[in-house]
């Protein structure tokens, strides 16, 4: 185990009683709660911690935040996380992190951690708790406003952390109290907002458990997603130092100034001993004299601008450094680390630190993304917003003011402002802390050094050179977002968040062209990356679509029924005795029906209560045939069809009353069907005066099937009469069936004598058991969906969704009776006069029997007319829609939409089945009880 | 070290001339998208016109071409659909050499997922047709969809367990950029003037024949002019007075970090909605759903990304620490019928080219070889033929949406 021998001797918001060990690269250190991975890293004097994608060269650390280009690293343990920066990963015990240059690993074991979201409205949100932030959430918050405070570390206090700022430290302090004690306010560290959508809604992801390690309590989720919706918004998302572009400038050793100042302020760790400052503009100054105070020389200051503000080269001459104006680097020399820098001329110093500031880039993301404009302000030598159509404001460095006083005014002032235009009276926030302002001197427009172009980095995590770009550029390209894809430029994990503003200069000084004109590549979510579970959240598993059962569920699970997702449904699909399968048990479910009686849970079908004076012509419009001349205690079956005439859904209309139907749909298009209903009296027919109400899950049904079922019904049902003339076919009644209210319907879906009994859901189990016991003596037998879907084939009803796809009209299904001539329109109409839709070849539904009445066509099989195959493509016929075994038959049989098929009864047909033609002969669709004798019982 | 990546070939050092627009052109395409450039390409190459110009109002292929989650496949249910699509792959098969640009072409497979009965049957009924249509397709059982896929959950505790898929082996990805790229400079080379920042502003018809277009850069006269502007189609479309059925939605789609290789083709799945590939450096590259507005907005809602995230975690549970590191949006252009519209328009010399909805980059090479012929001509492709406007008023439609129902 190494000594942390890079620590300040004090100073820093780590915990130095709170020591941590880790493992990197194979290799035992210790750190300190409150470092980062690469904090504690550098404190053990670890500069390089991978190489680069491309080229295979040594990287280090960069930056101190999100913004880290180098320094990715793939955690091992507790559990393998792919592609993190080092400079975002807090260190717990046990971390176990290695370098990486390319790829991440994901783990093999499911991940055990949960994941969750919450919603939140507030009237100002504030991103950023930066002094900026702070200032205006502050504000905000002494108003009375519901406020919510994001920021993506682990404490409040944004850039300020990283400085010696003691009263604006203490402000920190004290304005977090505030907004912690205020029940109006939610501050929520560790949190980023990474997206900014319409309407200002705002996404930010909750790291609540990462930097605990193993110790990490299992009940809490160890990512939330904040959907936040705020009336306001305030940006005060910071600013990113850029870098330059001269020779070898990715060497580890060579860091961002402002990270170096926040290495040694907010974590007491030295970068290096001696250090060369390369700048732009005035900042890196300040990061210098910081340096200095905490021990590390300074070699020199190389300032790219012809002259520099006395008052900074004043304080540093006091100090014994020298600063050189109109100076930058020629080349550094050092591979694995910074050994010394040659400044242009030819004046080398020894170092093994070099602080390089190339400016600021104001953090635009969010204010992109929310459709906000950006503009180029040369004065700044920064990207910044410059109107949007959200309810926004931008406040501090993230609007290009970079000074302390600056921020802080502009915070209260957008803090203000946002509470005002939500109706509140602004309050009185926490008194400022006084900043010094020094007069700035305007940064140089310098993107590149002269020098060789093919080690001038651009893009440091992707590999991307000058050279690349100006090869990009020599190929015609003029747009940034064509260059970027060239050369990969800023798609890599930091999404070119120090360089993506370089290679829009790099690109303007190569092209000549003013890079404000030039412009950014866009930004878009997420801000920073965002883990896939953490997006998921619950909705997985069981959770990840509704599951709907019905009120029998449980019975049909306690009774061996295997099931079938229909829809979000699950239906029992059969329900096998002593080891049979399918087949046999669908054999014998079938044979109960036709012979004796069964049941079946129906309750899935959707059922819509249709009511008002217009109900009738709203039904007439919506299915093919008419239903306005339906009776009250009648019923009558019908098809829907979409406007190009193909069919769309089926079921039955009970008429209840004369301004009241009830209306069912197949299982898996209840919702549809009611969508289809809105649809049109919402935007077609606001005139008509009908309500539609979903009433699936206030009925239970229960399909009651078989020559003997009437008797069954009768022993259940004392006070109906159920004899034939009586309660004729397509009729309902209101009754009382086992002692409980029920509509019983005569519906057949089989051909059988056949009952639908309704009751209230919460009756359906004593119904059911019912019905059981009332038809124990005659043997009655439970069916489930294949079953029912055999019954139905063999007297050839087809199912929607099945038998049809989308292309098939109700003429091709040999319904043209149930296509009115009579009514005026209906949707789908005008649709049947068309060509097409009157062609004689279009396919038709017809039933097919293979020859050897053995074989079982596979549904989806197609059909052929000729007896060997010719080379592709093959003419096909049409395809086997459904296929079964049949026991009413005792053969197998299938029904299938075929070209012209009612033209081709009789004809034999070829089944291709992998090598086999199989001859099939086609016939009509019914083929049990063509005279529909069984009906009546 | 080699890293990700490092193997993949270079581009060219050059792409196209920037020219300015000339006053006249034999055709003018309206569109520098995937299909508008290789449109271009085969006009100057199959036809020998070249005197032609392609219109882009932004970059070239900025918009769906460079949005899309590029997977190739033919295996369309209907004849019409296999017979474009079948034509574009087996071009695909040899554009890398054609157009001497490395492509990235991967034909590393693609699944199609089934996790309902009816899925199962509309599966077998789509490789029974493919077969017999000539294009390569099989039917595998959720073991063998593990054996191709192994990170798939194939075991019973997914909501939607999987029941098994369709695999056309011949299917794959390729970089769609540098597709665009490849035909950008192959129809540059061949005479084509490509026009960037030329936005087209009115159609001139006189007679009811088109002679030019108004751009951001002045009149250009023109012979024939190509419609290919995808989401924005119809509103180029309405300069000449036709109202064409689409809707424009935004969809969206997404990219991880670089991660080891772990999913070694292309998996769709419609019910649970997934669609996946792991690009050549590693990246998972994830297209999510349709937004259900209508719009020309180039962005979607978030509620799609979560929900494309749930998916995406109950079929490959392996990526849940995976990071999304950018998503994006392009906008579709539906048809009522979810086919394209290729071929000739109520205005003489106007033809039209759109409706793909999210199939068109897999579309390119095919339907810039049958536009080309189509505007070459005056005459439709016999591939492009089936795929007319006036099919919504024959009712000759080539639907697609499979089946508008599920089963009782």
């Amino acid at each position: 185990m190494t000594q942390q021998e890079f620590r300040t001797v004090q100073g820093g918001r780590i915990d130095r009683d709170r020591p941590l060990r880790f493992r990197f690269d194979g290799r035992d250190y210790t750190g300190y709660a409150g470092d980062t991975l690469a904090s504690a890293l550098l404190a053990n004097g670890v500069h390089r911690t991978s190489t680069s994608i491309k080229l295979g060269r040594p990287r280090g650390i960069f930056a101190a935040g999100a913004e880290e280009p180098n320094a990715l690293v793939q955690v091992e343990a507790p559990f393998p996380e792919p592609m993190l920066t080092a400079t975002t990963v807090e260190l717990y015990d046990g971390l176990v992190a290695r370098g990486l240059g390319g790829q991440g690993r994901l783990a093999t074991d499911p991940d055990p951690a949960r994941y969750d979201a919450v919603h939140t409205h507030c009237d100002v949100l504030v991103v950023g708790a930066g002094p900026a932030g702070l200032a205006a959430a502050s504000v905000a918050a002494a108003s009375g406003a519901r406020v919510v405070v994001v920021d993506d570390r682990s404490e409040p206090g944004g850039s300020l952390l990283g400085t010696r700022e003691a009263k604006a430290l203490d402000w920190v302090a004290s304005v977090a109290a505030d907004l912690h004690a205020n029940p109006e306010v939610r501050l929520l560290t560790r949190t980023s907002a990474f997206g900014y959508y319409d309407d200002n809604y705002v996404v930010a992801v909750e790291r609540r458990t990462n930097h605990l390690g193993a110790s990490a309590p299992a009940h809490l989720s160890r990512e939330r997603i904040w959907r936040i919706r705020a009336r306001r918004v305030v940006l005060a998302t910071g600013a990113h130092e850029r870098s330059l572009a001269f020779d070898d400038n990715d060497r580890p050793g060579i860091m961002l100034a402002g990270a170096a100042r926040t290495y040694v302020n907010r974590y007491g760790v030295l970068p290096g001993r001696r250090a060369v400052v390369l700048t732009t503009n005035d900042s890196a100054y300040a990061a210098a004299l910081d340096l200095l105070d905490a021990g590390v020389a300074i070699a020199v200051i190389a300032d790219l601008r012809p002259s520099v503000s006395p008052l900074w080269t004043e304080r540093l001459a006091d100090r014994g450094v020298e600063v050189l104006a109109g100076y930058g680097v020629e080349r550094v020399v050092g591979e694995e680390r910074v050994s010394s820098v040659v400044l242009a001329g030819g004046r080398e110093f020894e170092a093994d630190l070099l602080l390089v500031s190339g400016g600021w880039n104001p953090v635009g993301a969010l204010y992109s993304q929310a459709g906000g404009k950006l503009r180029y302000d040369a004065d700044l030598g920064s990207f910044v917003p410059d109107g949007c159509r959200e309810a926004v404001a931008v406040a501090g460095s993230a609007n290009g003011t970079y000074g302390l006083a600056g921020c802080l005014a502009e915070g209260t002032g957008a803090g203000r402002a946002a509470v005002e235009a939500t109706g509140f009276a602004a309050g009185t926030g926490r008194e400022l802390p006084a900043a010094d302002e020094s007069p700035v001197t305007p940064p140089a427009h310098t993107w590149v050094l002269p020098g060789d172009e093919t080690v001038q980095f651009v893009d440091l995590q992707r590999d991307v050179t000058v050279a690349e770009i100006r090869r990009a550029t020599g190929t015609g390209m003029r747009s940034v977002e064509h260059v970027k894809r060239y050369t990969t430029a800023g798609t890599a994990h930091d999404q070119g968040k120090t360089s993506g503003v370089l290679t829009s200069g790099v690109v303007a000084h190569l092209l000549g062209v003013d890079v404000g004109d030039l412009g950014t590549t866009t930004f878009r979510p997420p801000y920073a990356p965002v883990s896939f579970a953490a997006l998921a959240g619950r909705d997985r598993g069981a959770l990840h679509d509704p599951i709907r059962v019905t009120a029998l569920h449980a019975w049909h699970q306690a009774n061996g029924a295997l099931f079938e997702n229909v829809g979000q449904w699950q239906r029992p699909w059969y329900y096998p005795r002593d080891g049979e399968d399918l087949h046999a048990a669908v054999l014998r479910e079938c044979r109960a029906a036709r012979e004796g009686v069964a049941t079946m849970d129906a309750s899935t079908l959707g059922k819509i209560d249709v009511q008002g004076p217009d109900a009738a012509v709203l039904l007439d419009r919506l299915y093919t045939n008419l239903m306005s001349s339906l009776k009250v205690g009648s019923i009558r079956y019908g098809v829907m069809c979409r406007p190009d005439g193909m069919i769309f859904d089926d079921g039955t209309v009970i008429r209840l009353a004369e301004d009241r139907f009830l209306v069912t749909t197949t299982t898996g298009n209840a919702a549809g069907v009611l969508d289809w209903m809105e649809d049109f009296l919402q935007t077609e027919w606001p005139d008509l005066r009908v309500h539609c109400t979903s009433v699936t899950e206030q009925w239970a049904t229960i399909a009651l099937v078989g020559p003997r079922s009437r008797e069954v019904l009768g022993t259940l049902a004392p006070d109906l009469a159920v004899d034939n003339d009586s309660f004729p076919f397509m009729t309902w009644r209101d009754t009382t069936v086992a002692g409980l209210a029920a509509r019983v319907c005569r519906i057949s879906f089989s051909g059988e004598l056949a009952y639908e009994l309704n009751v209230n859901w919460w009756d359906a189990l004593a119904l059911w058991e019912a019905v059981l016991a009332a038809g124990a003596p005659l043997g009655i037998t439970t069916y489930g969906t294949e079953t029912m879907h055999v019954l139905r084939a063999e007297k050839g009803y087809p199912i929607i969704g099945q038998d049809t796809d989308g292309t098939v009209t109700p003429q091709d299904l040999g319904m043209d009776w149930i296509v009115s001539k009579k009514k005026p329109d209906f949707i789908g109409k005008r649709s049947f006069a068309r060509a097409d839709t009157g062609r004689p070849d279009r396919k038709h539904l017809v039933g097919l029997l293979p020859d050897d009445g053995e074989t079982l066509l596979p549904e989806g099989a197609h059909l052929v007319e000729m007896e060997s195959l010719p080379e592709p493509p093959v003419p096909m016929l049409g395809h086997v829609t459904s296929s079964y075994h049949s026991a009413a038959l005792g053969r197998p049989f299938a029904l299938a939409l075929i070209k012209g098929g009612r033209d081709r009864i009789g004809q034999r047909v070829y089944a291709p089945l992998g090598d086999v033609l199989v001859p099939v002969t086609i016939t009509g669709p019914v083929l049990y009880d063509p005279e529909g004798k069984r009906r009546d019982g | 070290m080699a890293g990700p990546g490092s193997d993949l070939p270079d581009h060219p050092d050059y792409l196209w001339r920037n020219p300015e627009p000339r006053r006249s052109y034999d055709v003018v395409i309206v569109g520098g998208g995937g299909h508008g450039l290789a449109t271009a390409y085969y006009l100057a190459k199959n036809h020998g016109i070249t005197n032609v110009a392609v219109l882009e109002r932004g970059w070239l292929a900025g918009g769906n071409m460079a949005r899309n989650t590029t997977i190739i496949r033919s295996n369309y249910l209907w004849d019409e659909s296999a017979g474009i699509y079948e034509h574009a792959l087996k071009l695909w098969e040899g554009l890398e050499e054609d157009l001497d640009y490395p492509i990235l072409f991967s034909q590393r497979g693609v699944l199609n997922l089934a996790h309902s009965l009816q899925d199962v049957r509309d599966s077998v009924r789509r490789v029974e047709a493919n077969r017999l249509n000539g294009v390569d397709a099989q039917w595998l059982d959720p073991q063998q969809v593990k054996e191709v896929c192994p990170i798939v959950n194939t075991s019973p505790d997914v909501r939607y367990p999987v029941l098994g898929g369709t695999y056309q082996p011949r299917a794959g990805i390729a970089k769609h950029d540098y597709v665009a790229w490849g035909f950008a400079r192959a129809a540059d080379a061949l005479g084509v003037d490509l026009i960037q920042h030329c936005e087209v502003t009115g159609l001139d018809i006189t007679d009811g024949k088109i002679t030019g277009v108004q751009t951001t850069r002045g009149r250009i006269a023109a012979g024939r002019v190509a419609l290919s502007a995808a989401g924005h189609t119809s509103v180029v479309a309405a300069m000449a007075g036709i109202d064409l059925p689409l809707q424009s939605h935004p969809l969206q789609a997404l990219v991880s970090e670089l991660l080891e290789p772990v999913h070694p083709t292309v998996v769709m799945s419609n019910a649970v909605h997934v669609y996946v590939s792991q690009a050549h450096k590693g990246e998972l590259v994830m297209g999510a759903g349709i937004d259900s507005y209508n719009g020309y907005g180039q962005r979607g809602a978030f509620h799609i990304i979560e929900r494309q995230m749930s998916a995406a975690l109950e079929l490959f549970p392996a990526f849940a620490r995976a990071h999304v590191l950018r998503t994006w949006g392009g906008i579709v252009d539906v048809t009522p019928d979810a086919s394209p519209i290729v071929g000739l328009t109520p205005v003489d010399d106007l033809y039209l080219n759109c409706g793909w909805g999210t199939g068109g980059f897999k579309a390119t090479p095919g339907v810039g070889w049958c536009y080309a012929h189509t505007i070459a001509t005056g005459e439709p492709h016999p591939l492009n033929a089936p795929f007319s406007l006036d099919r919504f008023t024959t009712g000759a439609l080539v639907d697609e949406h499979g089946a508008a129902a599920v089963a009782h």
